[in-house]
């Protein structure tokens, strides 16, 4: 993949060589299980090297070591975080749950999956930019409502909600507050010590870190039930083997993910944003400001998001679309369709998402292959006869 | 990955463009799984053959292959012959495709339409 400008750093990330490094010793050296501090030598290494991970994790969000449980991912720990409170507090408290509609799968899912349960789910509409109406929330809350699930920045448009905000006002009515960061963490800063959220939703692989870790910030003495059955591991919340090389590497990703880094990523997003509003026929979606500093979506009206996709990998670019053409799902993306785009602009839609790996000049590169890739589509294409 | 086919005429899209005082033209649309996609066809007849044919695709790859394949089986053909030009026969010669795709096959959807519509203007 050398050759290629690969601009879909959303959907995975290379491998820091780096975080590589220190997974290493855990892999052909202290590869033992973590054993508690009676074991054999190399079960306390191991448990010793968890914890470390562990409360470089915890600190990167203010958090405690007894807050941070390691999972396999963020589709795990959003599940654990909602099934896990609607076992805790459905039979005690309510039944009633709120998140939204531009959620990621993992966590409209599992809502839906609570619904067949006879659990009540409220999706809240967002406004055409993405974003949370926090007086639509407020009055959406009930006196059963156990949890509000609200992701701190969405997977395709990038739009970030007020995390905090929602926060405060789910402390206010004493209801548990989840909010999926996969695409957030760490590169947009959330402190659990200033922000009163519950539980929070983290992955290791959209950071160059490894596949197959994530994470989830759990307050203390938030009620969660054990979704998973299984060993007692990660404090009786999470069984299973603990992926130490895995814990490892992720603590070693947020290290490296730094707000230089981030600032990088940010100019160049807003240099490709930029000249792709200069082709005509041309919007972004989601916030033109609050939004994830590695993401630019744009819509073309006219043609096909999988048309432009192959033409640009056929160039040598990797980017995504929310087509329905494209999607496994066969529908068009639910994000767009949420923030009240058309199909068509569903359809025409590209997301562009940067990494570490990126170089300034791949701006110029992208942008000049997509001008020529639209301009491409649009002669062949029978609409808009009259741009 | 695409088929070659798929991939040839993707790169490639043969007889793309409108045509000035056509004899017929038509519109097709994409089934349930790709209503976004469509294409205009427009052809002109001669001697009761299709001696010209153009269009013009939105959509996705399959899409694009679709019209363009459709337009070079369909150059050069009686009206008759060119009326059992359709969607699984022209999904055939494009090769392996995901099953959903067949739902963008707009351009024998088009060709047919346009057939029709020369078909309704001689009756007039």
């Amino acid at each position: 993949m050398e050759d290629i400008v690969y601009l879909d750093n959303a959907a995975a990330t290379r491998l820091d060589e780096r975080v590589l490094e220190v997974m290493k010793p855990y892999l052909f050296d202290t590869y033992a299980v973590a054993t508690s501090q009676f074991g054999y030598l190399p079960g306390i290494e191991a448990k010793d090297a968890l914890d470390a991970a562990r409360g470089r994790m915890a600190a990167a969000l203010g958090a405690t070591l007894e807050e941070f449980i390691f999972t396999s991912g963020s589709t795990e720990s959003s599940n654990l975080a909602i099934k896990g409170v609607a076992m805790a507090l459905g039979e005690k408290k309510g039944r009633h749950i709120i998140t939204t509609r531009i959620e990621d799968f993992a966590v409209l899912y599992s809502a839906r999956a609570l619904e067949k349960q006879g659990f009540q789910v409220t999706y809240l509409d967002v406004d055409k930019l993405g974003r949370v109406d926090l007086d639509r929330l407020r009055s959406a809350i009930t006196p059963e409502t156990i949890l509000v699930s609200v992701q701190a920045a969405n997977q395709e448009i990038g739009t970030l909600q007020d995390v905090a905000a929602i926060a405060e006002l789910c402390q206010e009515h004493g209801v548990l507050f989840h909010t999926d960061a996969t695409h957030s963490f760490p590169r947009v800063p959330l402190d659990v010590r200033q922000v009163p959220v519950d539980l929070v939703t983290v992955t290791a692989h959209l950071i160059h870190g490894p596949k197959g870790v994530g994470g989830l910030y759990v307050r203390k003495d938030t009620p969660l039930g054990k979704w998973m059955d299984g060993g007692f591991q990660e404090f009786n919340l999470r069984p299973g083997s603990e992926n130490i090389p895995g814990a490892v590497g992720f603590a070693k990703a947020v290290e490296l993910a730094t707000p230089e880094e981030t600032a990088r990523l940010q100019g160049v997003r807003d240099r490709l944003i930029e000249r792709l509003l200069q082709v005509p026929y041309s919007q972004l979606n989601g916030h033109p400001t609050l939004r994830l500093p590695h993401n630019a979506n744009i819509s073309f009206r006219f043609v096909e998001g999988e048309s432009v996709l192959l033409h640009l990998d056929m160039r040598g670019f990797a980017v995504s679309t929310g087509s329905a053409c494209f999607s496994r799902s066969l529908e068009a993306s639910h994000v767009i369709l949420g923030i009240g785009g058309n199909h068509e602009r569903a359809h025409g839609s590209v997301r562009f998402t940067f990494g570490r790996f990126n170089k300034d000049e791949d701006v110029g590169a992208v942008a000049e292959a997509i001008t020529e890739v639209i301009e491409r589509l649009r002669e062949i294409s029978p609409l808009g006869k009259d741009r | 990955m695409y088929s070659e086919e798929i991939l040839k005429h993707f790169q490639n899209p043969q007889n793309v463009g409108a045509m000035e005082d056509a004899d017929g033209f038509g519109q097709g649309t994409g089934g349930k799984k790709c209503p976004e996609d469509v294409a205009h066809f427009w052809i002109r007849v001669t001697q009761g053959r299709i001696a010209e044919v153009k269009q013009k695709t939105r959509g996705c790859p399959v899409a694009i292959a679709a019209s363009s394949l459709t337009s070079v089986l369909a150059e050069g053909k009686t009206l008759e012959e060119a009326q059992q030009i359709t969607e699984e026969k022209v999904a055939q010669v494009l090769g392996e495709m995901p099953e959903r795709k067949l739902d963008s096959i707009v351009g024998p959807r088009a060709l047919q339409a346009a057939i029709a519509d020369y078909q309704v203007q001689q009756t007039k």
